[in-house]
């Protein structure tokens, strides 16, 4: 079945598209290539990156040390509330949505994405919705300040005008984030090389899969809230305002619900490709296969029960803080399986540290540190300690730099060679390797001291107490900003020249992507493979 | 305070090194969660760590067995690679066991927070209400209430004079609570969500528009003290200047000290019916200016427009005819402007303004009278 769907689909491209890509600026805006698609996601992911630094870094440098000298403690809060949300839904999750586009037909040897047209659109929302959430800083009153996770009433009663803007740009990525996920589910379903079953799909293609049903499970739930916020703030109604009869706590319920498996849907992806990687340069098979899918299905279904736990202090019924604290901690066993697999394939492995290994090796190493905080953070009567302290911005930033984001530079540097053609530098892969990991825990490291110590988030200025860890988490911002700067030189300086790839890439490189010239061409498997 | 890199260097690894060795070095960089002075603080700060010891060794578990497969298993060695890629037996013992490490720390867990939200019998009640940026607390069964703001002045804000011990940990009015009682606090907010925070006695609790929620502490009788913490909730601009001042007493102090705070406020309703002169309303008005004014509008007048406008030569201000309509204005709010009929008495309502029309070359010489402001206030 799929073998037909498959060439079908190819005839119809071909005739769209003759041979080649369009010549000019219309190839771009016109694209129904995955590859393309794949790729103006990328670059929209890595410019968001660098927007989102740069918040980060201002938030530093006025936090270099105690008293206001830089920004107002009101421009500070846009200045947080921006960076989450562009980071979260400007950085981390395009560029998920990227590798997907790239990686899935060639992994699944399918000509293309199954609803290309689509997959235009899903695209090109983004840079408007991201323009638009950007051009609130420009307005009157003020950008969005009311935090990533704009809890009522701050954000309905309080909030300045363009929370409208901000608003409508969530609705926008909303639509883009579920139009990308009924593609992926349609890809992989419909399009799997003849003999490719679901338990013999790459790893990536099942995390992926997981994830696009998250997606469409909870992107709504947001565009609910959002929607509710609008009729709050313009049209009368009180969801969330207790004065008329709402409850500014359904709220926080509401938007948990959709905020939990939001994070899961910024990790899973990365376990895909690091259940890629680490095979290849451990030349081993990834031990555990079925249970790493089993795993993954788990976590995705108890990230449904314990969207609570980021709300312990409201003050929930007993039996509720009770039953959110065994769900969020049940969540360490399937999460465990998948690092002790990871142990289990590294061991008796004969393993190389290409570029890759090593971003995939800081993933497991440092992500795991994140979730043991992640495991204190459960402990309901602990989390009122730690909560909304920087312990908390220490345990998300330690699974979201070297768990999202070291792994898509893993991704990055793993397929590059088979995108371009050609081989990055080495040396300069490693250079920006150990540059970022020793700058990622400069900076995040000491936050969980401060969070014990007792320094809240979302403050733009502390007490002299704070001030030591303060400084060094500042100084290893920057130094970990500069060196995604170089980062970038890399990426370019591969794209314009380079060693020339062979088409199997990596010694021990499995999958059908390996079996495509490097570069791929424009059009690939226009006849399906066949996987025995 | 600017350390230099070296030094902040030197800090890291001390603290990077001392970090599980030595428990003496943990208290001058405070590393770790204090043990706090109520027995939930206690109970929280020894779950915080067995979890942490727990944590610590299933890492170091983990983690030798991948740094030794990096160190042995490394195809520059010639090692060649094993061919297994499955095994049911350990994938189901290492799925058990952690579940079995769960319910040791569920359960320590579990009667610790039995213990915290059981607020049966305590010994008195406060009620703790949350405003943008500063916390009220009312004794419910003393007639005793107060605000209590930031006192950090500006200037140390704006680092135009070096900053004081307390930099933004110290407030005009201490919470002052008696040790060895329970305390049962009602938490409740006037506007946004706020979140009352003192890590030393473990308590954290949001205050929430329109609800109200309870909590309870018990400090240790031999730790009278001071203990400070802050708004743990994002509520806006001034989020970061919401501190939190307890003071922790004897009973027999705290007692003297209910009795001392009855006085002042017979005290200040007799100021009431007073006749006031310039000069004292001056006085008292720049100080409460300062307090709960240039919050928004600034010590200078100036404000920052466009969201709080600029009182400095604004007509309602300085203009004869728009008295009534100044004082109304702070009585009964507008716009963005709270208001301040039901936080401030007529006396601290009529020395602000006596101040606002004076102060910033206005010179009106104009004075407002408290006995005005009730005649505004009983006209609603
Ligand atoms: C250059 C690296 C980064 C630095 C220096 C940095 C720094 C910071 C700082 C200082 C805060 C404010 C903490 C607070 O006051 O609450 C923050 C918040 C946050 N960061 Fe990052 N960050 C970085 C990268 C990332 C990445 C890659 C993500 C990926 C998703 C991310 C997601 C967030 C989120 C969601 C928040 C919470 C925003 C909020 O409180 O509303 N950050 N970050
Ligand atoms: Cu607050």
């Amino acid at each position: 079945m799929s073998a037909s769907t498959a060439s079908h689909l190819h005839t119809k491209d071909d005739h769209d598209h003759h041979h080649g890509p369009r010549k000019g600026l219309m190839r771009w805006v016109l694209t129904t290539n995955h590859k393309d698609i794949g790729t103006l996601y990328l670059w929209l992911s890595f410019a968001s990156f660098l927007i989102g630094g740069v918040l980060a870094l201002l938030i530093r440098m006025e936090l270099f040390k105690p008293g206001m000298q830089l920004v107002n403690p009101e421009f500070f809060n846009q200045l947080t509330t921006l960076h989450g949300l562009i980071m979260v839904f400007g950085a981390i999750m395009p560029a998920f949505v990227g590798l997907a586009n790239w990686l899935l037909p060639i992994m699944l040897g399918a000509p293309d994405m199954a609803l290309p047209r689509l997959n235009n659109w899903s695209f090109w929302i983004l840079p408007f919705a991201f323009s638009m959430l950007l051009s609130t800083l420009f307005m009157e009153g003020s950008a969005p300040n009311f935090g990533w996770t704009f809890y009522a009433p701050l954000s309905t009663e309080y909030g300045p005008p363009s929370t409208d803007f901000f608003i409508f740009a969530i609705h926008m990525m909303g639509i883009s984030s579920i139009m990308g996920a009924i593609n992926v589910i349609a890809t992989i379903l419909n399009m799997r090389a003849p003999g490719m079953t679901l338990m013999k799909m790459p790893i990536f293609c099942w995390t992926w899969l997981i994830t696009a049903f998250l997606l469409i499970a909870v992107m709504p739930v947001l565009a609910g809230a959002v929607t509710m916020m609008l009729t709050d703030r313009h049209f009368g109604t009180s969801f969330f305002s207790a004065g008329g009869g709402g409850d500014p706590i359904m709220f926080q319920h509401i938007f948990w619900f959709f905020g939990h498996p939001e994070v899961y849907i910024m990790i899973l992806p990365a376990f895909g490709i690091i259940s890629q990687i680490l095979p290849t340069f451990s030349r081993k098979p990834l031990f555990g296969y079925a249970s790493m899918v089993y795993a993954t299905c788990a976590i995705a279904l108890l990230s449904f029960t314990v969207w609570a736990h980021h709300m312990f202090t409201v003050g929930m019924p007993l039996a509720g803080e009770l039953f959110f604290m065994y769900a969020t901690m049940l969540i360490a066993v399937p999460t465990g399986v998948k690092v002790f697999n990871w142990a289990a394939t590294m061991y008796r492995g004969s393993l190389s540290f290409e570029t890759p290994m090593l971003f995939a090796l800081a993933f497991i190493f440092l992500f795991t540190l994140g979730g043991f905080s992640g495991m204190m953070l459960s402990i309901t009567p602990a989390d009122f300690q730690y909560h909304d302290t920087y312990f908390v911005v220490a345990h998300f930033h330690y699974v979201l730099v070297p768990g999202a984001l070291f792994s898509i530079f893993a991704a990055v540097y793993y397929w590059l060679p088979k995108w371009t053609g050609h081989y990055y530098s080495e040396i300069l892969g490693k250079t920006h390797f150990w540059l970022s990991v020793i700058s990622m825990n400069v900076t995040f490291f000491p936050m969980h001291f401060l969070g014990l110590a007792g320094m809240p988030r979302r403050i733009p200025d502390y007490a002299l107490q704070f001030a030591n860890f303060n400084q060094i988490a500042s100084i290893g911002a920057f130094v970990f900003g500069a060196s995604q700067v170089f980062f970038l030189y890399i990426v370019i300086k591969t794209i314009r020249n380079g060693k020339k790839a062979t088409d199997q890439v990596w010694e021990n490189a499995h999958g059908l992507e390996w079996t495509l010239p490097s570069p791929a061409p424009y059009h690939t498997f226009t006849t399906p493979p066949v996987v025995k | 305070m600017s350390l230099t890199w070296t030094k902040s260097l030197k800090v890291f690894l001390g603290a990077v090194l001392s970090f599980g060795f030595s428990s003496s070095t943990w208290a001058d960089y405070t590393l770790n969660m204090t043990q706090g002075v109520s027995s939930v603080s206690a109970r929280i700060y020894d779950l915080h760590m067995i979890i942490f010891w727990i944590c610590t060794i299933i890492a170091i578990l983990v983690y030798s067995v991948m740094i030794y497969s990096i160190i042995r298993h490394r195809k520059s060695r010639g090692y060649k690679a094993a061919e297994f890629h499955e095994s049911t037996t350990v994938e189901i013992i290492w799925t058990i066991i952690p579940f079995f490490i769960l319910i040791a720390m569920a359960i320590p867990a579990t009667s610790t927070l039995f213990d915290m939200e059981d607020v049966s019998d305590s010994d008195l009640t406060i009620k703790v209400t949350g405003y943008r940026w500063y916390w009220h607390y009312d004794y419910l069964d003393e007639d005793i209430s107060f605000f209590s703001r930031l006192t950090t002045p500006d200037d140390q804000v704006y680092n135009l004079v070096p900053k004081g011990e307390h930099y933004l940990l110290e407030v005009d009015n201490h919470l002052v609570v008696p040790v060895g009682k329970k305390i049962r606090f009602l938490i409740g907010s006037k506007d946004v969500i706020h979140s009352w925070w003192v890590p030393a006695f473990g308590v954290k609790k949001d205050a929430i528009p329109g609800f109200i929620r309870q909590i309870w502490t018990q400090i240790d009788v031999d730790k009278p003290g001071i203990y400070r913490g802050q708004c743990a909730e994002l509520c806006g601009a001034k989020h970061g200047y919401m501190p939190i001042v307890v003071e922790a007493k004897p009973y027999d102090e705290y007692v003297k000290w209910l009795e001392e705070q009855k006085q002042k406020q017979a005290a200040a309703s007799a100021d009431e019916d007073k006749e006031w002169s310039y000069d004292e309303l001056m006085v008292k008005g720049e100080k409460e200016y300062n307090m709960v004014c240039a919050m928004c509008h600034q010590a200078s007048g100036k404000g920052l427009p466009p969201t709080f406008p600029s009182l400095v030569d604004s007509p309602i201000v300085r203009t004869k005819d728009q008295r009534i309509h100044h004082i109304r204005n702070v009585l009964y709010g507008k716009n963005a402007m709270p208001a301040f009929g039901e936080q401030l008495s007529d006396v601290q309502i009529a020395a602000i303004i006596t101040y606002e029309r004076n102060a910033w070359g206005h010179e009106t010489k104009e004075m407002v009278q408290p006995q005005e402001v009730k005649e505004q206030r009983q006209k609603g």
